[in-house]
């Protein structure tokens, strides 16, 4: 008996590690460089425009592509340039658009390009990125036990993660909405259609949860079909097993690319929640903390200026103070949040601007041509706005 | 130290305690016991001190706070307005559900197996072996799997596949026409009730005359008997007496998207059922099949020349004793099928791990979740070997 209640603790002990240890050993690979990307990396600390060279303040002067200037001893950021890799939590089944590894075995996509964008900042390049796949129920886990730096697999800031999982978020990175897919024969069309119907939800996530508190506000029954992992809750539903598939509306657009027959299918006008999706990191190292949320500001402040992977080194010359600034030229506004001074040229060249980012992944080029929507810059009706560099 | 021997006549001569073995002994516990002890300690304040600083210190309060989730099936009422607290019950429940069920069938198709394994049929005999080396050589996972996928073959719930009106087959489980209690249900019962009292009663009764005589005797299948009959009864006087019977059939009837009535039986729980029993017999059909083999031949020669057919020596000679060498192998094979069971979450079963997964995911008190999970899994493991143990007790041989 003893012997069983060893066997009990052994087998459990390992499913939460397993758990926790996720799928590491699937895809530690630092992916190879993305064709995309536009100029090969530089020493970036003196731009080559600058008439007095303030550029470079006193930490700066390290080795070129090198340290940055002054993470806080201990902290997570020395941590990670002293691995000489992020580690980046990621999905770990194929979302299109988001993240997704291509048959040549690279990772790509919207959130991918956050992750890389981090990389940039701090390496000068953005190839510098261990990918972590995690479903929903492991991703937290695997932040709180520090298994990976940051967390960008769209993931909804709410008060109950931000409060209660001992987790931070960095602004988001894309405005979302919980939506409903169904079968075009269905003749569903509202939520109130669907009464007694049968949802496949994934668990784990905020979806599951508002899935049944629209239903219950609206007085509605449904039996929940939940499944840990993404394939198996898209492929349920395309079996017919599910008269509903729900989740937020970009992981819906992407779905659709993935199921066996698109045409069939339908996304409802109703959106059924507030979902903001963005970079998560552990409560508990301000600087890193501050770090990630600069980086993702960066991105918007280079497509409010218009500087693109395309023209920053034009931007370079400039002798607008504010751009000198952002770019790093003058000034040693990173030092505080532990970036080099030019970790924005850095974002720019290697990734580029919000925009770029947007475009590349979900932008009229792509199968999902989604429109900007709310995730336009706030001068374009959009909430996408950065406090200003300086 | 010297106690034991005779004084020695010139100066004592005294080991010293560093060379006294007993002494050491009790010096290397006590440091192996601190050792552990700081260890542990260690271990401990280690993580309470991550958990403070990730503003995660466990506490149990989350029990009573609304889960906010949805759970596909379960034994009692819960909606997710239900708390966290209910939610855990309903994942134990349902891991019992699947296990329960699962060990009785996993029993009787093992029995079945380990008797084909030796039966003189050339065919049933290698059918049997080719079950054997194929299902235990293929792991649990991948067989649920693949059950879970043969669901998906057939048709969608519309076009279910109609077997007499009375059940349907269809990709999200099987559906059938189920009894339900109908008006005079209650009148039924004090039937049921008193048949139950009266079967107990004579079964006491002649068991006390079997002691009174010192002889052995058969009283069990008369007390069923009885309680049967008698609820039989019950059944036509209700109706005769009401025009009604007290029981009726629902029959499923489909609605817009499910059935409505009857009972479905999700193709989550068939999938996982099947594949732990499909599995788990294999084990068994081996453990019957060395238990009988374990019984000497001398047994059954000696029951054959006495006459007894082939079926009254397997029952009455060969399985009684095999069952002492069965039981305590059994024991594990049961203990093991409800730990796998714990491979719910890939065939969408909500069983107790993935329901508490759910409730870590939410909440972020990993910690006493997992010490909840943990507590649940030991009890209901040390709840079935408590039941086996004793079982084996009574079947052993009782030397007089
Ligand atoms: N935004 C929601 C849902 C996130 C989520 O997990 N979405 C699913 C469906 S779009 C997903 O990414 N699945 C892919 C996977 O499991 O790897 C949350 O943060 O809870």
């Amino acid at each position: 008996m003893r012997k069983q209640m060893i066997l009990v603790l052994a087998g459990l002990l390992s499913l939460v590690l397993a758990a926790c240890g996720g799928q590491a050993q699937q895809a530690p690979t630092t992916a190879p460089a993305q064709p995309a990307t536009t100029a090969p990396e530089q020493p970036t600390a003196a731009p080559p425009a600058s008439p007095a060279p303030t550029a470079a303040p006193a930490a700066t002067s390290a080795p070129a592509g090198g340290t940055p200037a002054q993470p806080a001893a201990g902290g997570l950021i020395e941590r990670i340039l002293a691995r000489g890799t992020l580690i980046c939590g990621v999905n770990n089944n194929p979302l299109p658009g988001f993240s997704s590894v291509d048959a040549a075995g690279v990772r790509a996509g919207f959130d991918v390009d956050f992750c890389r964008a981090i990389a940039a900042a701090l390496f000068d390049d953005p190839n510098k990125v261990e990918y972590r796949p995690l479903s929903a129920q492991e991703r937290f886990t695997a932040l709180q036990t520090g298994e990976i730096d940051v967390l960008i697999r769209n993931s909804t800031w709410t008060l109950g993660r931000d409060g209660n999982l001992g987790l931070d978020w960095a602004p988001t990175t894309f405005y979302d909405g919980q939506g409903m897919m169904v079968r075009k024969d269905s003749g569903i069309n509202t939520l109130e259609d669907m009464n007694g119907a049968t949802i496949c939800v994934q668990t784990g996530t905020t979806t599951e949860l508002n899935l049944a508190d629209q239903f219950r506000a609206r007085g509605l029954t449904f039996t929940p079909v939940v499944f840990p992992d993404g394939d198996a809750t898209r492929a349920a539903y395309d079996a017919g097993q599910c008269d509903g598939f729900t989740t937020d509306k970009s992981g819906l657009v992407s779905s659709l690319t993935l199921l066996s027959n698109p045409a069939d299918h339908k996304i409802l006008e109703v959106t059924m929640s507030k979902e903001p999706l963005g970079p998560a990191v552990k409560q508990g190292d301000p600087q890193w903390f501050d770090a990630v949320r600069w980086i993702v500001f960066a991105t918007f402040q280079a497509e409010e200026y218009g500087i693109t992977s395309k023209n920053v080194d034009e931007f370079l010359k400039s002798d607008v103070p504010e751009i000198r600034r952002f770019l790093g030229i003058e000034g040693d506004l990173a030092k505080g949040i532990g970036l080099p001074n030019d970790f924005a040229v850095r974002i720019i060249r290697h990734v580029g601007n919000y925009a770029e980012i947007y475009d590349r992944n979900l932008g009229p080029n792509t199968p999902f041509n989604l429109p900007r929507g709310l995730n336009a810059l706030y001068t374009n009706g959009g909430l996408l706005y950065s406090p200003p560099f300086r | 130290m010297a106690a034991g021997s005779p004084p020695l006549p010139s100066g004592k001569v005294t080991i010293p305690f560093y060379r006294d073995t007993r002494i050491i002994a009790i010096i290397v516990q006590i440091v192996f016991a601190i050792a552990v002890a700081a260890l542990l300690w260690y271990l401990y304040s280690n993580m309470m001190n991550g958990l403070r600083q990730a503003n995660l210190l466990p506490t149990f309060a989350f029990l009573s706070v609304p889960s906010g989730f949805p759970i596909a099936e379960s034994v009692i009422p819960y909606d997710p307005s239900m708390t966290y607290g209910r939610a855990f019950v309903v994942g134990i429940l349902n891991t019992v559900r699947v296990a329960g069920i699962g060990i009785i069938l996993a029993t009787i198709l093992g029995l079945i197996l380990g008797i084909a394994r030796l039966s003189d049929n050339w065919l049933l005999r290698n059918v049997a072996l080719v079950y054997v080396e194929i299902v235990r050589n293929v792991p649990l996972l991948l067989q649920l799997i693949f059950w879970f996928s043969l669901t998906r073959l057939f048709p969608r719930i519309q076009e279910s596949i109609d077997v007499g009106g009375l059940l349907f087959l269809h990709n999200r489980g099987v559906t059938l026409a189920w009894p339900q209690a109908a008006n005079d249900f209650d009148v039924w019962m004090v039937w049921v009730y008193g048949g139950i009292v009266v079967g107990i009663v004579y079964y006491v009764v002649r068991r006390i005359q079997f002691a009174r005589r010192d002889r052995p005797g058969v009283a069990l299948p008369q007390a069923l008997l009885i309680a049967f009959g008698i609820a039989l009864i019950g059944f036509f006087t209700t109706y005769f007496a009401y025009g009604s019977w007290p029981v009726s059939l629902s029959i499923p009837e489909l609605q817009r998207f499910n059935f409505v009535g009857g009972i479905t039986v999700t193709n989550s729980f068939a999938a996982l059922l099947v594949g732990l029993v499909i599995y788990t017999a294999v084990f068994i059909g081996e453990i019957v099949r060395s238990g009988i083999l374990a019984v000497s031949k001398g047994q059954r020669e000696a029951a054959r020349a006495l006459g007894l057919t082939p079926g009254q020596t397997m029952r009455l000679v060969i399985l009684p004793q095999a069952l002492r060498v069965i039981i305590p192998p059994l024991t594990s094979q049961y203990l093991n099928l409800t730990k796998n069971s714990s491979l719910a979450v890939a065939v969408a079963y909500p069983d107790l791990f993935y329901v508490a997964n759910t409730i870590n995911n939410q909440t972020g008190q990993a910690v006493p979740v997992i010490l909840m999970l943990m507590a649940s899994y030991l009890s209901v493991s040390l709840l079935t070997s408590l039941f086996m143990n004793w079982y084996n007790r009574r079947i052993q041989l009782v030397e007089r």
